[in-house]
């Protein structure tokens, strides 16, 4: 789960990392409350999960509290990269004497984490990593105490005035990281003040779903009024649900499965107007009756879908079994299904699964042998409509 | 072989099935039911209070472990410490914090025990041995080796290919921290001589088909194809598997499709035609 700017700041402020003063305001007035709260000069910045928001008139100065209302208002609604703004955060405007660049992150390859810093600061680090690499110091590590600290900070070559600055930072970072099972920390700026301070300006946090059970508070940080309400609804019955631009709807077992099954819908759908998958959906191994009924459910209340292809393998759970939640799945849902399913089963007892979705004639289902042929099938009704 | 977690619902179910597929299981472990007895259809299996124990009195080197995934760090780092060769984690939802540091502990303990997964299918010799959730009746022995992200896509490819037949297939597991790697499995094919051809299965995340692909260039000389999942994947979307997630330009299909077909690797469209590649090759 991806946090936004503020909820990375609190949570940095709640790991003693030095975060400027600012304030949440989801209305103009709110904005004018904060800025006059702060004092001084503030800054207005959008609160979307994408990069390039200065770029888009997302991050404003304000040197009044009238200034801030303003921005806020110009600011509030705006659509960055398909974001909506819904809420800015108002901070004091920072001293800034110089910027740098502190992240850290898993590092897959390794099977262990990096830190990655950068004197070079304020910028897309992405750029400076490919046209500068020598001024981005990777250090992998396992641990950071304040020793490991002081390695990372000269690896970086960091002026000596703010190496012990940093490295406390640095400590408390990865304190963070830790204790809050993170898989990224990226602050950015981290900022020298003119009276030699080390704060971190804006913060990413990407935080570890598989660790929820141990940090019942994460639940409060997901966005859930940025959420699409399909994937809403599939989260709530316990799916593995992304709602994708397509007009076919998938289900299938298992999430290699699933993504070979869109790619494969998207090849057939070359050859039948461009359709393309509406969805990824995985059921899992145990495909009961009752999450296939779930699942076809979301999938069918998906206005842009246009055919949904059930693409099972049997392993674990045989296809006789598969077969039977289907034809219960469709019985659940009676008259909500009316979009043409076309199911391809394969693996453990398949004839017996092909023999009961044959006998149930269900009008909307079609069999097909195989994956290819299926995808080939579900294209084409997409691409005919209903 | 012995089972961490044979007593909850998915250990149990999953060891009478390897026991059924012929695995040879002497035991489980659970703490809390040490000294206990389960009876898997005639099969009476002791449980055991820990893994050292369990190791002692059966002579076990290998273990399946099914525990939640609060649990699985401090399971696997038991299984290291007692010395174990092979464990094998199925658990799905490990945090990536624990995997990192249960394979730190595991470097750290000198290597010993080999680690696969989490969040994985297992390993399968068809007509040998099956360790983990792999059906044993999708196919007999035969020539081919498998190493795959993905379990239903080892099953498909194995489904697709099971006139010819596999000596091991391996499911490394989605997760973005893994014991086992492609380029691992890879190395034990390249070494096992009953092994002809390999099959790579790979998917959306991280970098390790790329580094497959290299490896492949300069150290496997038997001909392997290999089939990549997620072309339509969004950016920035977790594709099921905790790893199957293309961050801004890294990660993509495309680019480890490229990356394999560079290193001279035939490289599927669909999983189908992936098998067909591999019949070519072996003539």
């Amino acid at each position: 789960m991806d946090l936004h700017e503020h909820q990375a700041r609190d949570l940095f402020a709640a790991h003693a990392v030095p975060v400027p003063h600012g304030l949440l305001a989801v209305t103009p007035d709110e904005a004018h409350a904060a800025a006059t709260s702060i004092g001084g000069t503030v800054v207005v910045k959008a609160q979307v999960k994408t990069g390039g928001r200065g770029k888009a008139g997302g991050v404003k100065l304000a040197r009044t509290p009238a200034e801030a209302r303003e921005v806020a208002s110009d600011i509030l609604g705006l659509e960055i990269k398909g974001h909506v703004v819904r809420e800015v955060l108002v901070v004091e405007a920072s001293d800034i004497a110089e910027e740098y660049y502190f992240s850290f992150l898993l590092d897959r390859a390794n099977r262990t984490f990096l830190a990655m810093a950068s004197v070079e600061g304020g910028m897309d680090i992405e750029e400076v990593a490919a046209t500068r690499p020598g001024a981005l110091a990777r250090v992998p590590v396992t641990h950071v105490d304040l020793a490991v600290a002081h390695e990372i900070v000269t690896a970086a070559k960091f002026p000596p005035e703010v190496a012990d600055g940093v490295a406390d930072v640095v400590v408390r970072l990865w304190e963070a990281f830790v204790a809050e099972d993170a898989t990224l920390v990226e602050v950015n700026p981290l900022v020298r003040t003119r009276s030699g301070e080390v704060v971190a300006v804006d913060g990413k946090v990407t935080l570890d779903a598989n660790a929820a059970f141990r940090h019942p508070a994460h639940a409060e940080l997901a966005d859930v009024a940025a959420e699409d309400p399909l994937e809403a609804a599939a989260r709530a019955r316990g799916l593995n649900y992304v709602k994708l631009d397509g007009q076919v709807g998938v289900i299938g077992n298992g999430a290699g499965l699933v993504m070979s099954t869109l790619d494969v819908v998207a090849y057939a759908g070359e050859r039948h107007g461009g359709v393309r998958p509406a969805n990824f959906l995985d059921i899992g191994g145990g495909a009961s009756a009752q999450v296939m009924a779930d699942g076809l459910d979301i999938i069918l209340n998906d206005p842009d879908v246009r055919s949904v292809f059930v693409n099972v393998f049997g392993g674990i759970t045989a296809c006789d079994a598969v077969a039977d939640g289907i034809v219960a799945a469709l019985g659940m849902l009676g008259d909500a299904a009316t979009k043409p399913l076309v199911v391809r089963l394969d693996g453990n007892n398949v004839e017996e699964g092909r023999r009961i979705l044959a006998e149930a004639a269900h009008p909307l289902v079609t069999v097909v042998d195989t994956m290819d042929n299926a995808a080939d099938k579900a294209a084409e009704l997409a691409a005919v409509g209903v | 072989m012995i089972v961490q977690g044979m007593t909850g619902a998915e250990g149990a179910k999953h060891t009478k099935r390897m026991l059924k597929a012929g695995t040879r299981i002497v035991g489980g472990v659970n703490p809390r039911k040490a000294g206990e007895v389960v009876d898997f259809d005639g099969h009476v299996l002791p449980v055991f209070g820990g893994v050292a124990e369990a190791m002692a009195a059966t002579g076990a080197d290998v273990t399946v472990v099914f525990v939640p995934p609060a649990f699985t760090k401090d399971a696997v780092i038991e299984a290291v410490d007692a010395g174990i060769g092979l464990a094998v984690v199925i658990t799905e939802g490990v945090p990536v914090h624990d995997a990192a540091a249960f394979w730190a502990h595991a470097v750290a303990a000198g290597g010993r025990t080999r680690i696969i997964g989490p969040n994985c299918p297992g390993v399968v010799s068809p007509g040998k041995s099956n360790a983990g959730i792999i059906p044993d009746d999708i196919c007999g022995p035969g020539p081919i080796g498998l190493v795959s992200k993905s379990g239903t896509l080892t099953y498909q490819l194995m489904y697709e290919l099971r006139d010819v037949g596999f000596t091991t297939a391996v499911g490394i597991g989605g997760d973005p921290v893994i014991g086992t790697t492609h380029i691992d499995a890879l190395a034990a094919f390249e070494e096992d001589p009953e092994t002809s051809a390999i099959v790579m299965i790979g998917e959306i995340g991280g970098d390790a088909e790329e580094r497959a692909a290299e490896y492949i260039r300069s150290w496997v000389s038997k001909p392997v194809v290999a089939y990549v999942a997620g072309f339509t994947a969004p950016e920035g979307r977790t594709m099921g598997h905790a790893g199957a997630i293309v961050s801004g330009s890294a990660g993509t299909a495309q680019a480890k499709k490229e990356a394999l077909e560079a290193a001279g690797v035939r490289v599927g469209k669909t999983p189908s035609e992936t098998a067909r590649l591999l019949r070519e090759l072996l003539g």
